[in-house]
């Protein structure tokens, strides 16, 4: 570890089955970055020596919970972390099989990159495919394909060569290739080579090693010239206090979900309508000139306008469409199936609407892509739904924007969120 | 393909926090934030601090007393809610004792695992419908997998393999009543990014984290604090009469119940130097400090079940 100040923080996931080696990825970056401390370490020395190994088994790093452990499964995601001094990283380590989609779809929601492992014996597999679309589908923009257990195949170029082109070549055909960064990178996780550290088994191959990658892509939630977005979350009127010049102010506190805004920029309320100028943009109680995606600050208005918690603040020559009506691709969360006839909640930013299924156009097979009939959802899976929406929503396609163009489903009656949308 | 100056990480964790909180401010009707005095709990007034000023915390602040707690972070806590201006409540395990709904086992007993009860004791006097706590992911791996906003039902349980998926920043706040969530706005820092985040902000800290003359037992292989005062005028933790006592420069990286919390032997009395001991230092925090979390793989996962934030 390093006292260094990171200068930005990466968000990426990993997919892949322990049999790819994914906990042992995970584990060496863990380890070779120094993030592993002595006493864990001993705790896994005992566990591998317990289990009959002689080397320690970097895997165990990722053990989850007793639940977890009793069945011999990981059934949810987990989040790690580590620091190299120049940038702070998060893990969404997400369990690879099919039936842990919703996982999948969970890590990958805040990922900016994903790493796709794949085993060098095997190859491209029904599940490449699987993690390649949900990677896809989800927005991520940066795609690493990691071709694993190189030390299996001889560290050979030409398996690693093959493996890149039958993923390029299915890739296409999904439209990944053209609409995403793709980067591939022989390694071995259990020995390390390309990951943190080059080693010498693989002269020929002279790009970057997995860090390389991870320390270069941009850090930024999205790198397209999006425009700018401030959903309000709260209204910070404190009337109560004893400072005089405090009795009319009127903040609006939210997260730049995209773009920018500085002060004297000219401003729309959404649903309403209302224009006005930006007079202030603070933190706390410090002055900004100017925020830019990501950062939460309030804002103040040159204009007394009624504005509260679910309005969006938006540039007045850029606002985005208040509809009443969506296309999704929906994820299905729930053991309880969608049940078309129900109402339910969306929430979309900070804003809540009731909800009513339109139609399910097709649900999507995520080992084959192909487009079947449905009249329900179960868990897991992945459809093209219409909802009809009681209260407006302003909303971008999750293509251009992936904060104003994702929303969940809640269950009215459990609470719980039962589905993942992303607007077409 | 625009290239954005990113924020720092502190600055997005920071940014991330402050989301959370306001997000708690708005989908809650009564939160309540679990304050201890603690580093943890201090980082996240200064987040409160940037994410509600100049209004007034859209809650109160809930300490859980242990009756097991250092004096100098009970005087601190009460000092830091006093300079903000705001509303403190304290409920204590002592009273859950008396009143019959904590019984011990011992009289010195940790008292950690029964300031669940005191808490959920709590949150049904006051109808609280979600408590923020500082819990970080990276303490503990019954944590790694805990959402920032965990649902609890109506006993305050904890149930792993029925969690709300948590996607995107849309946080689901959503309960019945007698449910809560428990918000967690620094799931995503690190011991480290919490100190760096105390030295850039030039929080103070209850004096106890930095390294001070204190006599101490070595006791199943861990440093044991002895004959420590506490507020009620009594002394806590005396040592055996085999054991050796020895007066040594500790100081504690996490502060709890004084029973099962053990300082490290240190000479840093200030952040940066506290910053560079974390960077260099060989044992986790929970590891090298708190006895409770040893006494079985899944100790935390347990408790988690049983309420405990």
């Amino acid at each position: 570890m390093t006292t260094q100040h990171n200068d930005s923080l990466l968000r990426f996931m990993t997919c892949g089955s322990v049999d790819d080696g994914k906990s042992t990825l995970i584990g060496r970056l863990l380890y070779d970055t120094k993030t592993i401390l002595a006493d864990t370490l001993n705790n896994i020395e005992r566990t591998s020596q317990k289990r009959g190994m002689e080397a320690v088994d970097l895997s165990l790093l990722t053990d989850g919970l007793q639940a977890e452990r009793e069945q011999g499964i990981t059934i949810d995601v987990a989040y790690r972390y580590f620091s190299t001094g120049t940038r702070k990283y998060i893990i969404a380590d997400a369990p690879g099989h099919e039936q842990y989609t919703r996982n999948m779809v969970t890590a990958a929601s805040t990922a900016n990159l994903a790493i796709i492992l794949i085993d060098a014996r095997k190859g491209v597999l029904t599940q490449t495919r699987r993690h390649s679309y949900l990677a896809h589908l989800v927005g991520i923009p940066h795609i690493v394909v990691a071709v694993n257990k190189m030390d299996l195949v001889d560290y050979d170029q030409a398996t690693f060569e093959k493996i890149k082109a039958d993923y390029l070549a299915f890739a296409s055909e999904l439209g990944l290739a053209q609409a995403r960064d793709i980067k591939f990178i022989p390694m071995s996780a259990l020995n390390g080579d390309m990951l943190v550290d080059r080693l010498d088994n693989m002269d020929w191959y002279q790009g970057e090693t997995l860090l390389e990658i991870l320390e270069d892509v941009p850090a930024a939630h999205s790198e397209q010239a999006e425009q700018f977005r401030f959903p309000v979350q709260f209204v910070c009127r404190p009337h109560d206090s004893a400072n005089p010049e405090l009795h009319d102010f009127r903040g609006f506190m939210g997260r730049v979900e995209s773009g920018e805004i500085a002060v004297g920029d000219a401003v729309t309320v959404l649903p309403n309508g209302y224009q006005s100028r930006v007079k202030a943009i603070q933190l706390g109680n410090t002055p900004l000139q100017s925020a830019h995606t990501e950062q939460s600050v309030t804002i103040l208005l040159e204009d007394e306008i009624d504005t509260s918690r679910g309005d969006m603040i938006v540039k007045t020559a850029e606002a985005p469409e208040a509809v009443k009506q969506i296309e999704a691709h929906v994820c299905w969360l729930s053991e309880t199936p969608l049940s078309p006839a129900r109402t339910y909640i969306v929430r979309h930013t900070t804003r809540e609407s009731k909800a009513k299924i339109g139609t399910i156009q097709y649900k999507v097979d995520v080992n084959t892509l192909e487009q079947q009939a449905t009249a329900d959802l179960k868990m897991n899976d992945i459809a093209r739904v219409s909802f009809k929406l009681a209260q407006p929503l302003m909303v971008d396609s999750y293509d251009k924007n992936r904060a104003t163009g994702a929303f969940i489903v809640i269950d009215e009656s459990t609470n719980n969120t039962v589905g993942a949308g992303m607007i077409v | 393909m625009t290239t954005k100056q990113p924020l720092s990480h502190l600055d997005w964790l920071e940014a991330e926090a402050i989301h959370i909180l306001r997000e708690v401010a708005g989908q809650c009707s009564n939160p309540v934030l679990l304050f201890s005095g603690g580093k943890d709990s201090l980082c996240i007034l200064r987040l409160a601090e940037k994410a509600f000023r100049p209004g007034r915390f859209p809650f109160p602040l809930l300490h859980i007393d242990t009756g097991h707690n250092y004096q100098e972070v009970v005087n601190f806590r009460d000092q830091r809610a006093a300079e903000l201006g705001e509303r403190l409540i304290v409920r204590s395990v002592e009273d859950s004792m008396k009143r019959g709904t904590v019984v011990l086992k011992s009289v010195d007993e940790p008292r950690n695992k029964h300031q669940s009860v005191t808490l959920l004791e709590a949150i049904e006097e006051f109808g609280f419908d979600c408590c923020i706590g500082g819990a970080r992911r990276d303490e503990e791996k019954a944590r790694a997998k805990e959402r920032i906003m965990s649902f609890r039902d109506e006993f305050g349980q904890w149930d792993p393999k029925n969690q709300r998926p948590e996607l995107w920043n849309l946080y689901n706040a959503r309960v019945h009543k007698g449910e809560n969530i428990r918000a967690f706005p620094i799931s995503n820092w690190t011991e480290m990014d919490v100190w760096q985040y105390i030295e850039r902000e030039k929080l103070e800290l209850p004096s106890i984290y930095f390294a001070h003359q204190r006599d101490i037992v070595m006791r199943h292989g861990a440093i044991f604090p002895v004959n420590v005062p506490l507020s009620n005028g009594g002394v806590i933790n005396q040592p055996k009469t085999s054991e050796e006592v020895i007066n040594m420069q500790v100081r504690f990286r996490t502060v709890g119940d004084i029973t099962c919390t053990a300082p490290v032997i240190s000479d840093a009395d200030n952040v940066s130097k506290i910053v560079v001991e974390t960077a260099t230092t060989t044992i986790t925090e929970r590891g090298a400090t708190r006895l409770d979390d040893q006494t079985s793989d899944a100790s935390m996962e347990q408790r988690k079940k049983e309420g405990y934030f």
